[in-house]
């Protein structure tokens, strides 16, 4: 799994609530058998007109904004399952999403992947939006040791919340399966009354 | 069989609470808890894992890349649904991609040794609907799924949720997950349903009251009088849309209704196995003093046949309601909303009776059961589907399918103009050749609303198996209270009043 420890970037702002997987990566593009490659399809509809031409009011679409941080309103992720979601993100550059809320599937899977979610205050999501309306290449600074994420221009600064454990993966690079075999005795032991316990 | 918690099932895991009841989700989580270690997550057992064709081909070549074999082949339970045609599904499929996926969920299947239900099998189906009607789910169990709708599974009293690929090759890898232990909402409905309003209408109403994010972080269970007297198929569909308000689990404690669905199905326990598990299903519930994090109560009588008009499920308004106005939302939330309405196409403050329909969907893990086919059977019979109105009827599985045909069903649908299709998940997301055209408006029985979700463009009104009837034989949103006979109609169930 790809390692994160700090980034300083400019972010891209997509500022509507309850943005869901199938906006992320409609279900039409998830017949790949891969992981890669999704990022092209990423917010295909919002993105691009029926007959493939960019639609240029959508912020991916504006060479005004760019970076390596994509910034959206609350409920980000609801929906779907499909960690094609997660993959198309990260596929289309990006190593950090901010919202002020996440859908628990969603996050899980972007943890999984090396792709930082963070939750943010409602008012610092909007102090980001702010600075990024002043000046569309206002730098937002995310450290995942101190687990603190700095509006560069301001100096504003929040802390936010991981699970250590998943912090150590994302540091480290290591993914759960990794964790879970290294106990698989134990999970024979926990069998043992289980008579579905395969041949 | 597992019929009841394995291992260590019996020491409470060091985040169970001394001297306090426990809640269901609790008394299971804590049975398949394999390891739990302060600042990590608990190492969870998981008994029965699902999968379908679009999340699991990634997570098959993660195993073959770390050299794995599937640790429990014979846990894992296959079925291709939803890639799927639903006309004609013996033929090859057409669309290229589509069949790839299939054949590579076949070729998987064969290499690592699991049980394949696809298509001509005559246990194929949507993997919500084809685990309860096989006996495969059971209460008590964990089960996981690539799919975020199988808290479906909850409505047998299991602890169910949705999985991203990493987790299912997680879960092939080890049966376990890693999961933090969800904190747990009791939503209690009290009280007797109106007429025409049935489960659909339930969640919601539910869900239009807590919002498309109000059940994030918790697993629910549902209770309370007007829960208890749902059949198992009603309560599959409340638990189903769990994940409509961000609850990843939620599920209702197993009772007779339970035990009686249960029996004499295909893989369900029988004989000394039966009485075992169901000595132990017995003791599923929730504690008189349990604590719940959160608990919500609602009243029966309040809930109205629903419809949504927006394009997230918490956006569901009673039928006789007007579309709430935009300047009557938070600040903030306004610009969402209004982009919510002008992709639907309607105005706030507006009714939506009257509103002329193009598609009606029945199907979708949410609603294509055999008593919704009924349900639809018994109001279209002897009436016949509007001229503007395409109706698409698609069975949750095979042997739902063929319930129907014997039930003499497909001969109602077929007098009533409606099209009786193959099973899969079909229109509900239109991975398939199912899609409704960019600008149509769709009265689904499905569970989301999102834009583009049943085609691109296309714009979707979730609502009942009666109400989406009502609407394809009216060709316009309708209230279907004023189409229902006063009396209980013969063979009728008990939601005409």
């Amino acid at each position: 799994m790809k390692k994160f420890t700090k980034l300083t970037s400019a972010v891209v702002p997509l500022n509507i609530e309850n943005i869901d997987t199938d906006q992320i990566i409609p279900a039409r593009f998830l017949k790949a058998t891969t992981r890669e490659g999704f990022g092209e399809n990423l917010f295909r509809d919002w993105r691009y007109e029926n007959d493939n031409q960019p639609k240029a009011d959508f912020v991916l679409n504006n060479p005004t904004y760019s970076g390596q941080v994509l910034v959206a309103g609350k409920n980000f992720g609801c929906g779907s399952s499909r960690e094609h979601a997660a993959w198309a993100i990260q596929d289309a550059g990006f190593d950090v999403v901010i919202s002020s809320f996440f859908a628990d599937i969603f996050k899980g899977n972007a943890l999984n992947n090396g792709l930082l979610p963070i939750q943010v205050s409602e008012e610092f999501l909007t102090q980001i939006f702010k600075a990024v309306d002043k000046d569309a290449k206002s730098a937002l600074t995310v450290d995942l040791e101190n687990q603190t994420v700095t509006i560069t221009e301001t100096g504003e600064a929040e802390s936010f919340e991981i699970n250590a454990y998943k912090k150590s993966c994302l540091i480290n690079g290591y993914d759960d399966i990794d964790f879970i075999l290294a106990q698989k005795d134990l999970i024979e032991e926990f069998e043992i009354p289980n008579p579905l316990k395969g041949a | 069989m597992l019929t009841q918690p394995t291992g260590s099932h019996a020491t409470p895991s060091p985040s169970g609470r001394a001297g306090v009841g426990q809640t269901l989700v609790e008394k299971i989580w804590d049975a398949h808890v394999v390891k739990s270690e302060e600042g990590f997550p608990d190492i969870l057992y998981i008994d029965t894992h699902l999968i379908h064709e679009v999340t699991s081909p990634q997570a098959f070549d993660g195993l073959r890349k770390r050299g794995l074999p599937v640790f429990r082949p014979k846990q894992t339970v296959a079925t291709a649904d939803h890639n799927v045609p639903t006309l004609d599904q013996l033929l090859p499929i057409k669309e290229e991609l589509s069949r790839y996926q299939v054949d590579m969920l076949t070729k998987n299947c064969a290499e690592f040794g699991i049980e394949l239900y696809g298509l001509g099998h005559p246990f194929q189906g949507i993997v919500h609907v084809i685990g309860p009607e096989l006996g495969i789910t059971l209460p008590g169990k964990t089960m996981v799924c690539g799919d975020s709708h199988t808290s479906t599974h909850g409505a047998f009293g299991a602890i169910a949720f949705g999985i991203g690929t990493s987790q299912v090759e997680q879960v092939f890898a080890t049966q376990c997950l890693l999961q933090q232990k969800p904190k747990t909402m009791k939503i209690e409905v009290n009280g007797e349903l109106g007429k025409g309003v049935g489960a659909k209408d339930i969640i919601l109403y539910i869900i239009a009251q807590i919002s498309a994010a109000g059940g994030t972080g918790y697993f629910i269970e549902y209770a309370g009088s007007a829960i208890e007297a749902l059949s198992m198929e009603a309560r599959m569909t409340i638990c189903n849309m769990s994940i409509e308000m961000g609850a990843r689990g939620g599920l209702i404690a197993p009772d007779q209704t339970t035990f009686d669905y249960i029996k004499g199905r295909e893989f369900a326990p029988a004989g000394e196995e039966w009485d075992k598990a169901l000595a132990y299903w017995k003791t599923l519930y929730s504690d008189a003093d349990a604590k719940f994090d959160n608990v919500l109560t609602f009243d029966a009588a309040d809930i109205a046949p629903m419809i949504t008009y927006g394009t997230n499920p918490g956006m569901g308004m009673g039928i006789q309601e007007n579309i709430p106005a935009t300047q009557a939302q938070p600040e903030k939330e306004k610009l969402s909303y209004q982009k919510a309405l002008d992709y639907m196409g309607f105005d706030d403050d507006a009714s939506l009776i009257g509103k002329p329909v193009d598609y009606v969907f029945i199907g979708s893990c949410t609603n294509s059961r055999i008593e919704d086919l009924r349900e639809v059977a018994d109001f279209v019979k002897d009436k016949h589907k509007a001229e503007n109105v395409i109706a698409w009827i698609v069975p949750g599985s095979k042997q739902v399918e063929q319930q129907a045909i014997n039930e003499g069903l497909d001969k109602i649908f077929e007098a009533a103009g409606f099209q009786l299709r193959e099973p899969g998940c079909s229109a509900c997301l239109g991975m398939n050749e199912d899609k409704i055209p960019a600008g149509k408006y769709c009265v689904s029985t499905s569970n989301r609303n999102f834009e583009g979700r049943q085609g691109q463009n296309s714009r979707t009104l979730l609502a009942s198996p009666l109400t989406a009837a009502a609407a394809a034989v009216t060709g316009v949103i309708t209230d279907v209270r004023e189409l229902l006979t006063p009396e209980p109609p013969k063979g009728g169930t008990e939601r005409y009043q």
